[in-house]
């Protein structure tokens, strides 16, 4: 692979006496969709939250864009390029949707043409504009969860589980947003456990076990591939 | 891109009750000035009480503003802010003493002048030994509550001698800038004329706060950490800036409250700051920790409350918060107006 947007090589986290991740070895090509699959407790969620910095890593090194991140603060990597979506979504429910937005572009007010896109992929987002957070629902505060690391442009997308517990038509919206992140050329590290919607996005794919990245290849390899999804994964993904 | 998609969104209806929740605490303040009016029954004593009640609530929320903003951002249980009002308290009555011809003369511009620079030099000072105080004391025990609280009252008795050793171990009297002596009167109606500077000055000192939590992006930053420091971080913006300018602003609000608190007292002590600590907790804890606004409103309904039952029973006086604080935590054990906090 040629220059990819992010290496991890070797990384080990510990949360307490805990070693989640074991050595994590990963790429992420540029302008494609990785996407990162396992069994819960794997170590998926710790991996973004160590590549973003919320968890700094014990060992091993974080090379974004061509630079080591791996001592570099949550706020310097995002200045470099990254964007991140936490799987509680991460929304401030006593802010509107507005003031959720206006906080997401950092550098400065929020681009009107880039806000339309945002719109167009959810309506919601437009009709709840100066409505609290708080009371939106799940998949809209889902919505604006996506929505927010979109405000920007952004080198590397992290996005974990973003259909996690939502209604087909929700899911269904997200999915779309994230093909219209994707076809604009977006690097991105996607979580998911539907893998109706892992295999309709990913590009790449990488599966964790035991804090620890055991396979790599293509999207299309392993979703023709049950034998392998049963070995990788202990379950095939036609039964999700 | 793509078209829009096919989710159609609707307004949930907001029912009357939700409407009223946040309402509520707000409507608690004229119910309890009405209520006070039908107790004490005479109306200019009423008055006289109400507007030294709002008096002595708009400092307690000086004072207690930067202390829940603090505990909402970083989870920091600073015991040791009273230093920051007894700092403040000894720093401006020094200001004071040294513009003893603009206090003594009769003029208010000059009698008000005075007590905006001892406000300003009490919170440079105050808010210069926020900084230290976060530096050295804070930082190390991040995320440690127990520590915070031994190691923030060991700072606290630190600066209490330090007051000792550079004003001596005396509690000092002050008398109060000569214009703003005495009360005006209407009627059979009598109002200290510091306790209208105090509600103005606390008036000022809210709707500033407000602008700037609301209209500004350094505002709308704070009230998000208060709820998820962790996401404010992941947008890019460095928490940590926020949270020591912030603490650097609450200590200076905490010396500006001790200077007028002392005016309000006309006495300086150094344990001055220690004494106000009981109230600034009842009311951050009534208020719901890490909400500006419902500090505001806790200290007015301590202030009020406090001066109606003195009146009433004065023996009662003394409990009198520690009941209104348990009758509003049985009510809304987060306190009045809580910020909802990221799990």
């Amino acid at each position: 692979m040629s220059d990819p947007i992010l290496r991890l090589s070797g990384l080990y986290t510990d949360i307490a006496q805990y070693h989640i991740l074991q050595g994590v070895d990963l790429e992420v090509p540029r302008g494609q969709v990785t996407m990162l699959l396992g069994r819960n407790g794997v170590g998926k969620t710790t991996t973004l939250r160590s590549i973003i910095g919320h968890w700094q890593a014990r060992a091993g090194s974080i090379t974004f864009d061509g630079a080591d991140v791996t001592a570099l603060p949550v706020a310097s990597r995002v200045k470099a390029g990254m964007g991140y979506v936490p799987e509680d979504m991460g929304i401030f429910t006593d802010l509107t949707v507005e003031e959720n937005m206006r906080l997401a572009a950092r550098s400065g007010p929020l681009d009107a043409a880039r806000l339309e896109w945002i719109f167009g992929a959810f309506p919601a987002l437009k009709t709840f504009w100066g409505a609290e957070a708080g009371n939106l629902s799940g998949g809209q505060k889902q919505m604006l969860s996506i929505a927010r690391v979109m405000a920007e442009e952004r080198k590397l997308y992290l996005i974990d589980e973003p259909t996690k517990g939502l209604a087909p038509a929700i899911v269904s919206t997200m999915s779309r947003a994230l093909r219209d992140l994707k076809e604009q050329g977006a690097s991105i590290l996607l979580v998911e456990q539907n893998f109706a919607v892992a295999r309709a996005l990913g590009d790449s794919v990488a599966v964790m076990d035991d804090g620890k990245i055991i396979w790599t290849g293509e999207m299309a390899e392993l979703a023709e591939n049950k034998a392998l999804q049963e070995q990788l994964m202990g379950l095939s993904m036609e039964v999700h | 891109m793509s078209a829009a998609p096919d989710h159609n969104p609707t307004f949930a209806e907001v029912t009357l009750m939700q409407r009223l929740d946040k309402a509520l605490p707000v409507l608690l303040i004229p119910l309890l000035v009405v209520i006070g009016l039908l107790a004490i029954g005479n109306p200019s004593s009423w008055l006289t009480l109400t507007v030294s009640g709002l008096a002595m609530g708009m400092l307690i929320f000086a004072m207690a503003s930067g202390f829940t903003l603090v505990f909402g951002l970083m989870d920091v249980i600073n015991f040791g802010h009273g230093a920051f009002i007894s700092v403040g308290a000894f720093v401006g009555v020094s200001v004071l003493a040294w513009l003893g011809t603009w206090t003594e003369a009769p003029s208010l511009m000059l009698n008000v002048l005075a007590v905006l620079f001892a406000g300003i030099a009490a919170m440079g000072i105050s808010g210069l030994l926020g900084w230290g105080f976060e530096r050295v004391i804070v930082q190390p025990v991040y995320g440690a509550h127990l520590k915070q609280i031994l190691v923030t009252m060991g700072g606290l008795i630190v600066v209490e001698q330090m007051i000792h050793v550079i004003w001596g171990p005396n509690e000092i009297f002050i008398n109060r800038p000569e214009m703003l002596k005495g009360a005006i009167t209407f009627g059979a109606v009598a109002i200290e004329k510091f306790r209208l500077l105090a509600v103005a000055v606390g008036l000022i000192l809210f709707v500033a706060m407000r602008l700037v939590l609301k209209r500004t992006k350094i505002g709308l930053i704070v009230r998000a950490g208060v709820q998820n420091g962790e996401m404010v971080q992941a947008l890019g913006y460095r928490l940590r800036l926020v949270f020591i300018g912030t603490f650097i602003a609450g200590s200076a609000l905490a010396g500006l409250g001790g200077v007028l608190w002392a005016l309000y007292q006309e006495v300086v002590t150094a344990g001055m700051g220690e004494h106000m600590m009981v109230l600034v907790f009842i009311v951050v804890i009534i208020g719901g920790l890490g909400s500006v606004e419902g500090a505001f409103i806790g200290a007015l309904l301590v202030g009020l409350l406090q001066n109606y039952v003195a009146f009433l029973e004065p023996k009662l006086a003394l409990i009198s918060n520690i009941g209104l604080m348990t009758a509003i935590l049985l009510w809304r054990p987060q306190g009045m107006l809580p910020v909802v906090k990221a799990k």
